[in-house]
């Protein structure tokens, strides 16, 4: 049975359609880059899948559990970063995570920080405030919230938006390794190229409809173009 | 993996909104800003007719109060705001009802911080005792009354451009009779006036209390879904 799975996924703002009968399957263990220009409803579908949007119709099933009737269950399982940090500036990287370990109801609160911190080398910086962070270090500290409860999935939304290349070439690494680890990837991003190198699957989302959707492969940037200007000239 | 408790998500966002207050003073120092200016221009306004000064002061706390409340709620909100911080609050397996409980009780303490910190300084400009206990207990309730609706609206602003100035001219007409009622209330503790005159007053402020808990509460949910 697939991890993620939606049939017939619909998802309009009044009039205006921005996922249209969307049939999409990911299987447990895959890495996922959900590619496609802007408004093509990549992050409306990421939305859908984390509980945080309902659709308009259609289903969608995360682990078995069917969304928006079992949400509290799909949430749980489902662990979010986005472009923005999802932290609070006037806590610490220690007094954020352990904020989340009380919404999650986790135990072992220290362990699970300790561990979390160490993940992404923000251990020495545990007292500091966020607010002192630079970008590279919040996106570091946002994916050790998000897998603080250990998530099956993870969902991932522009992760790369404004990091530099160091930040970027670090965040590439954790991503590996959460993806080591077991964890089901969902990735938005424009980064062709390194989406090419992390994903082990490509879904191009053009007007609210898959256009593609195959294994990753090298010239994934040229099949974009073909598969964006194809559907743009319908 | 268990879900947590109402009462300890409740906690938890109290706890967070309160350790970030300390921190920052951002909340705290802006209500409390606005509160002194307020009631030091009202008090100058009314300098020179005590009779008037007088009749005045609980309309003065009231309308005082009330604006404060308006600052701390948009800065209440803007902290779950800034980061994309409500969407890691909704995402997590906890009801929905309890991040606006837990929201409501900081909105509610911080408020009502700010308003027994005027009631000595009200005391010393005006010239007239408010350390009464009716009054106080009219003041909690009221505080309690526009922070429950305040913070449903807060939620429901927080997406908008111009939401600063929305949240009020939203609040407002919603809030009025309770406004009125507070201080019709105060008015008649504070002019020694007979209980039955007032107690119907304080009376209104508790039913709305109740009726703006209620909705805000079941209303939530819808407010935030999307």
């Amino acid at each position: 049975m697939p991890l993620i799975e939606t049939h017939a996924l619909t998802k309009a703002y009044g009039w205006q359609p921005v996922l249209k009968k969307l049939d999409l399957s990911i299987e447990r263990g895959e890495f996922v880059a959900l590619l496609g220009p802007n408004g093509s409803g990549k992050s409306t579908l990421l939305r859908l899948i984390a509980g945080l949007s309902k659709p308009t119709a259609g289903t969608i099933r995360v682990g078995g559990w069917e969304l928006p009737r079992e949400a509290a269950a799909v949430r749980a399982q489902i662990g979010l970063v986005s472009h923005k940090p999802l932290l609070y500036d006037n806590l610490t990287a220690y007094e954020n995570l352990l904020f989340f370990c009380r919404l999650y109801a986790l135990d072992d609160h220290n362990g699970r920080i300790k561990r979390g911190l160490e993940r992404v080398g923000l251990t020495k910086r545990s007292a500091d405030l966020v607010r002192t962070y630079s970008r590279g270090m919040l996106q570091r500290l946002s994916i050790a919230r998000a897998l603080l409860h250990e998530p099956d999935v993870l969902l991932m939304d522009e992760p790369y938006t404004g990091l530099d290349v160091d930040a970027a070439t670090t965040l590439d690494g954790l991503m590996r390794e959460a993806h080591a680890d077991g964890h089901t990837i969902l990735m938005t991003t424009h980064e062709l190229e390194r989406a090419a190198t992390l994903a082990s699957r490509a879904v191009i989302l053009s007007r609210g409809v898959i256009s593609y959707d195959a294994a990753m492969t090298a010239d994934i940037a040229a099949c974009y173009v073909k598969v964006t200007e194809a559907a743009s000239a319908k | 993996m268990k879900n947590a408790s109402f009462l300890s998500v409740v906690v938890a966002i109290v706890r967070k909104d309160f350790q970030a207050e300390l921190r920052s003073r951002e909340l705290l120092g802006s209500m409390g800003l606005f509160a002194l200016l307020s009631i030091l221009i009202f008090s100058f306004a009314l300098e020179l007719d005590r009779i008037a000064r007088t009749e005045a002061i609980s309309g003065v706390l009231w309308v005082t109060v009330v604006f404060a409340s308006i600052i701390g709620l948009n800065r209440s909100m803007a902290l779950e705001r800034d980061n994309g911080n409500l969407d890691a609050l909704l995402i997590a397996p906890i009801q929905r009802t309890a991040i606006y409980v837990g929201k409501l009780v900081g909105n509610f303490l911080f408020t009502l911080a700010i308003g027994l910190l005027l009631l000595p300084i009200m005391t010393v400009l005006y010239n007239v005792s408010l350390f009464n206990l009716w009054l106080i207990a009219i003041l909690v309730m009221g505080t309690l009354g526009f922070t429950t609706l305040g913070t449903l609206l807060a939620a429901m602003t927080m997406q908008v451009r111009a939401r600063e100035a929305l949240l009020p001219i939203v609040m407002m007409p919603v809030v009025l009779p309770l406004l009125l009622s507070g201080v019709r209330a105060s008015t008649g503790i504070l002019n020694a006036a007979p209980q039955d005159d007032w107690l119907q007053w304080t009376s209104i402020v508790a039913v709305l209390d109740v009726i703006y808990l209620v909705m805000c509460f079941l209303l939530f949910e819808y407010v935030v879904e999307e």
